[in-house]
């Protein structure tokens, strides 16, 4: 089994990868399927039951799409991948600032967020920048914004609005781009394989945020309740346990030893599922519990953002620990 | 209507769509194609497009959107999107001679079609909609079968405020609230008072 993996190319391992990973996904859905056929058998007795499958329902299609986009992304060569993750920013920063309290004065501001600094981050991913993508945003963006918000001559809670249109960059534009720009990564010795990466954190994160939903819904006294109803210690501690396991499982796949496996995975998941809570308290503060509400939302968003939101506070972590660990 | 009309209204169309997400949300009526007045706030000239883009590709085609003539008909462009592309009924602000300024807008109730329909007459700033003008209750009278449709138009000035010509992406959603009907007897102001509440009341669900 070993040497036929060695065999193989980077291109058919990672074939062989999104074979194994949609076999998966089917399973899953299988599982839910007939999970949703013995609840509908047992009748509609017990209404949580219901709504905690939605849950279920609600991860695996998440699981489904980002899949789907990797795969997309991956087949298609890393162009059509930036572009991909580049719309994705583009949807979830939409999301972000519909729920902002924008002003007049910001119009130019957002239009410099955008159609400048959200374009030019993806075109530094897509031109191995490495350097300067991670800084762009902090440093470059950071200053820019404040002075096009002041020319717009208003000084209403000036403060506030530039914190919430850099915090929305900053996860949105800046998290997110970070994905992408794992592939630029170069190990010595796995070239060619550095998509393998991306789907390591995807999957390491993916796995701790289903875990905690799953062990979550049967624990009570939330942490902190105020700012989100369903993150508990035991919920987190749980989901890095599973999060490092598959960390480590997956090690095969990543040029990490498996402790150095363990340490990557658990710095990803902590960041995520941090960020996670973090998000849930923005939402609370603009008085809404998720982005998207099913589509019932005002804004008619559809929770993009609810989606992907550990991945982007999980991205840029990650990336800047592999970098430093291994001196790229 | 010809290829350069269907391809800029698909063009128009998928803009908006990726600006502002347009979605409609339908709480008091099902879409339904039957002879219907929308009727809705109106804070920026990105409204006309929305409400059009927010309606079912078969609703759309039988809804004419109302556009002032003093202001979409200044350039070839204008003219030529608002008449081409959204098939809009043109109206006079400002009365001239002995003109009926609903005219226009009877022939076409009169012919079948559905209208859209901004009863402030002109844009608005503030939070509130301005006090309804009357045409919206002497169409209603003329023609009690119209179903009249209130709609609360959601965000849209945050996407182009006024002086600004490039537009920034932020969701915007249509809500279609319950019909509202012209009671017997009813007096001109009490009918507007209550339609702009009606339209008011859809800004909360």
């Amino acid at each position: 089994m070993r040497q036929f993996l060695r065999n193989l190319n980077p291109d058919e391992q990672v074939g062989l990868l999104f074979v194994l990973l949609f076999g998966l996904l089917a399973l899953a859905s299988l599982g839910g399927l007939l999970m949703s056929l013995r609840e509908r058998r047992q009748g509609e007795t017990d209404p949580g039951a219901s709504s905690r499958l939605q849950g279920y329902h609600q991860v695996l299609r998440n699981s489904w799409l980002m899949a789907l986009v990797f795969w997309i992304g991956w087949a298609a060569g890393p162009g059509v991948a930036n572009l991909l993750f580049g719309l994705v920013s583009f949807f979830i920063l939409r999301e972000f600032i519909s729920l902002s309290p924008t002003r007049r004065g910001d119009h130019r501001s957002l239009l410099l967020v955008f159609f400048a600094v959200l374009p030019l981050q993806y075109v530094l991913v897509w031109q191995h920048r490495l350097d300067l993508l991670t800084v762009f945003i902090p440093v470059y963006a950071f200053l820019a914004l404040p002075v096009a918000s002041a020319l717009g001559n208003d000084p209403e809670r000036f403060l506030e609005r530039n914190a919430k249109l850099q915090w929305g960059v900053m996860v949105c534009v800046y998290g997110m781009s970070h994905v992408p720009a794992l592939m630029l990564l170069e190990f010595p010795g796995f070239v060619g394989k550095s998509a393998f990466l991306v789907f390591y954190l995807v999957v390491v994160v993916q796995t701790c945020m289903l875990v905690q939903h799953l062990v979550n819904r049967r624990l009570s006294k939330p942490v902190a309740p105020q700012i989100s109803l369903a993150f508990h210690w035991k919920g987190l501690g749980a989901g890095l346990l599973a999060g490092g396991l598959t960390g480590v499982l997956l090690t095969g796949i990543t040029p990490f030893n498996p402790g150095r496996g363990l340490g990557m995975a658990l710095i990803a998941c902590a960041a995520g599922s941090l960020g996670h809570l973090v998000m849930k308290g923005i939402k609370r503060d603009r008085g809404v519990t998720h982005w998207g509400l099913g589509g019932r939302a005002v804004t008619g968003a559809s929770g993009l953002l609810d989606r992907v939101d550990a991945l982007c506070f999980a991205a840029p972590v990650f990336f800047h620990s592999v970098r430093w660990t291994f001196d790229l | 209507m010809d290829w350069r009309a269907r391809l800029t209204g698909w063009l128009l169309l998928g803009l908006v769509r990726l600006l502002t997400g347009a979605q409609a949300r339908w709480h008091g009526c099902p879409p339904k194609a039957e002879q219907r007045i929308y009727f809705a706030n109106h804070q920026s000239h990105a409204d006309l497009v929305l409400i059009w883009a927010a309606l079912p590709q078969e609703l759309r085609s039988i809804t004419r959107p109302i556009a002032a003539r003093d202001y979409w008909t200044t350039s070839r462009l204008k003219r030529w999107i608002t008449s081409a592309v959204f098939n809009a009924v043109y109206v006079d602000r400002e009365r001239k001679g002995d003109e009926d300024p609903l005219q226009p807008l009877i022939d076409a109730l009169a012919s079948g079609d559905s209208l859209i329909l901004f009863p402030e007459g002109t844009r608005g700033f503030a939070e509130d909609p301005q006090p309804f003008k009357s045409g919206l209750y002497n169409l209603a009278r003329r023609f009690p079968d119209v179903v009249l449709v209130p709609a609360w138009i959601h965000n849209v000035q945050r996407v182009m405020p006024k002086g600004e010509v490039v537009p920034v992406p932020v969701l915007c959603s249509v809500t279609f609230g319950e019909p509202v009907r012209l009671e017997d007897g009813e007096e001109r102001s009490e009918f507007l008072v209550r339609a702009r509440q009606a339209v008011m009341a859809l800004r909360d669900v």
